[in-house]
């Protein structure tokens, strides 16, 4: 059976960013043109900021395009919004989420000013959620208050020693004395460092969570200064240390032409493990997504094929071949599958059982898969889509609780 | 004929227990002083001292370790301990410093500390 693909809708936060990269050029530089912040770009570019006409002008200008072009995903961006802003509603609310189409064509300001109003709500959520991870659970925030502490406790107990305690002798008074310049010195300097690491809080990057902060640094190409919080750079530093044993395994030199090779020729002609390949096969692919995953289905890493919409945050869709992959550990599987836009990829996912650290330990397992956009024709695509809260597919096998697209 | 310790201070910061030292002495207590929580323990049982005055954030094991140590060791668990924190214990830590017999919150007031201290030891010999 021949299948026509549906018209590819990309967002204009994915436009941008695609046109940019094709570029060649840094977040950091395309902002600065603009004349907007990194952070900001960052947020437009992940769809979790609406453009403005003015910001959009700018943008059209940094690239050398037309607001037009970008204005272009603006619709399926606004819908896309839209939707997410309608899966954060409380029960109690009803959405027509059918009309919300005819909303935003017909009252597009309103439109826009739901999604403002959500994005302010979701970024005050997470800096909330931020702030209060970084204040009970920081060792350097509760390393500083205990030094601050600590000086306070000696200034307070020397002191009144110095003023309340009759005839001290000159070398105890000396000693106090020097005590309490020594601590007051310590005062300083802890109070400033305080000061200093409180005013970090104030950057934009604490409005997103660890793992979407991460992706996007990755699909930013690493900038150096690119990371704020501590448990981003944990996960870079732990995505870096897999790419480093990966290029071990399978140098850049045994790479070199392999960009769009058959994964399982490529890995059966070398006697290489095959999630090895898909992750090398990915690092030399910009096109193509990867994703990885552990055995309870907890995403480790992702990153989205070219032309698809960046990953949201919530549970990943359950029709993903990596989940089917899980399943039968060791055993390839190959699926065309279909996003809820229309665009097609080939996807190839594996999994395989880690070795136990000890015979009374549970075996783990973890799953890989490289995903490519293609043409399809001919085959049946297994339909996916984003978090189920936001699905619009009726009658999917995977879904695990109702879309509020479907009330 | 040795003379039995009064206190055990263990605190890690030199100028506290410069000034703890310094104030309880002069009330006429005997007192010697231990600056982290590795050897505690073993501290506690050479000196056998009628009060422990145990700070909790201490270098190599905390004073809440050494506190559920103590409490564990039968020659040593009745000694009475002074716990000297910081206000507002986190949940763990609240109900690890059950065990001791006061607690005191940074920073004190020095008649605070000697009013407790008279309070669990009397007056000095």
């Amino acid at each position: 059976m021949s299948q026509q693909p549906a018209p590819s809708r990309i967002s204009a936060g994915v436009r941008i960013r695609d046109l940019r990269l094709s570029q060649g050029r840094a977040q950091a530089e395309l902002a600065r043109a603009a004349g907007i912040s990194p952070a900001y770009l960052n947020l437009i570019e992940h769809d979790r900021r609406s453009l403005t006409p003015a910001v959009r002008a700018r943008l059209a200008e940094a690239l050398g395009t037309t607001g037009e072009e970008l204005e272009a995903g603006r619709e399926e961006s606004l819908l896309a919004a839209l939707r997410v802003a309608a899966a954060a509603a409380q029960d109690q609310i009803v959405v027509e989420a059918e009309r919300m189409a005819e909303f935003a064509t017909r009252m597009p300001g309103w439109a826009g000013l739901v999604v403002a109003l959500s994005q302010h709500a979701d970024a005050l959520e997470r800096r909330l959620a931020g702030l209060s991870d970084r204040m009970t659970r920081n060792p350097y925030l509760l390393d500083t208050l205990h030094e601050v502490l600590s000086a306070v406790t000696s200034l307070r107990s020397t002191a009144s020693i110095l003023v309340q305690e009759p005839e001290i002798a000159a070398d105890w008074r000396d000693r106090f004395h020097g005590n309490l310049d020594q601590d007051s010195r310590r005062l300083s300097v802890t109070a400033q460092a305080l000061v200093a690491y409180l005013e970090s809080f104030e950057q934009d990057a604490a409005l997103l969570p660890p793992q979407e902060e991460f992706e996007a640094w990755i699909a930013d190409g690493r900038p150096q200064e690119g990371l704020a919080t501590d448990a981003a750079k944990d996960l870079a530093q732990q995505w870096s240390a897999i790419e480093s044993a990966d290029r071990a395994a399978l140098p850049d030199g045994a790479m070199a032409g392999a960009a769009g090779a058959d994964p399982l020729w490529f890995a059966a002609a070398r006697d290489l493990p095959l999630d090895l390949v898909l992750r090398r096969l990915a690092a030399v692919e910009p096109e193509s997504g990867l994703m990885i995953c552990d055995g309870a289905g907890g995403v480790i890493f992702r990153r989205p094929a070219r032309g698809m919409a960046a990953f949201r945050a919530g549970d990943p869709c359950a029709m993903l071949p990596i989940f089917e992959a899980l399943a039968q550990p060791g055993t390839p599987v190959q699926r065309l599958i279909e996003t809820e836009a229309g665009q097609h990829l080939s996807a190839l996912a594996v999994a395989r059982r880690l070795p136990a650290p000890s015979i009374a330990a549970p075996v783990l397992s973890r799953a890989v898969m490289l995903l490519r956009p293609v043409t399809a024709e001919g085959e049946t695509a297994v339909p996916v889509g984003p978090t189920c809260r936001i699905c619009p597919r009726s009658d999917c096998a995977g879904r695990r609780v109702a879309s509020i697209l479907q009330r | 004929m040795t003379t039995r310790t009064d206190i055990l201070l263990i605190e890690d910061e030199p100028n506290i227990a410069e000034a703890i030292r310094f104030i309880l002495s002069r009330d006429g207590w005997r007192l010697e002083h231990w600056p982290e929580g590795g050897a505690a323990l073993e501290r506690i049982g050479a000196f056998r001292p009628r009060l422990v005055i145990l700070d909790v954030m201490l270098p190599a094991r905390s004073g809440i370790e050494v506190l559920a140590a103590l409490r564990e060791d039968a020659a040593l668990s009745s000694t009475p301990v002074l716990l000297l924190t910081a206000r507002g214990l986190t949940e763990g830590q609240g109900a690890a410093s059950d065990k001791a017999d006061r607690v005191l919150a940074k920073p004190f007031d020095n008649a605070e500390l000697r009013r407790i201290v008279a309070e669990m030891l009397g007056t000095p010999e």
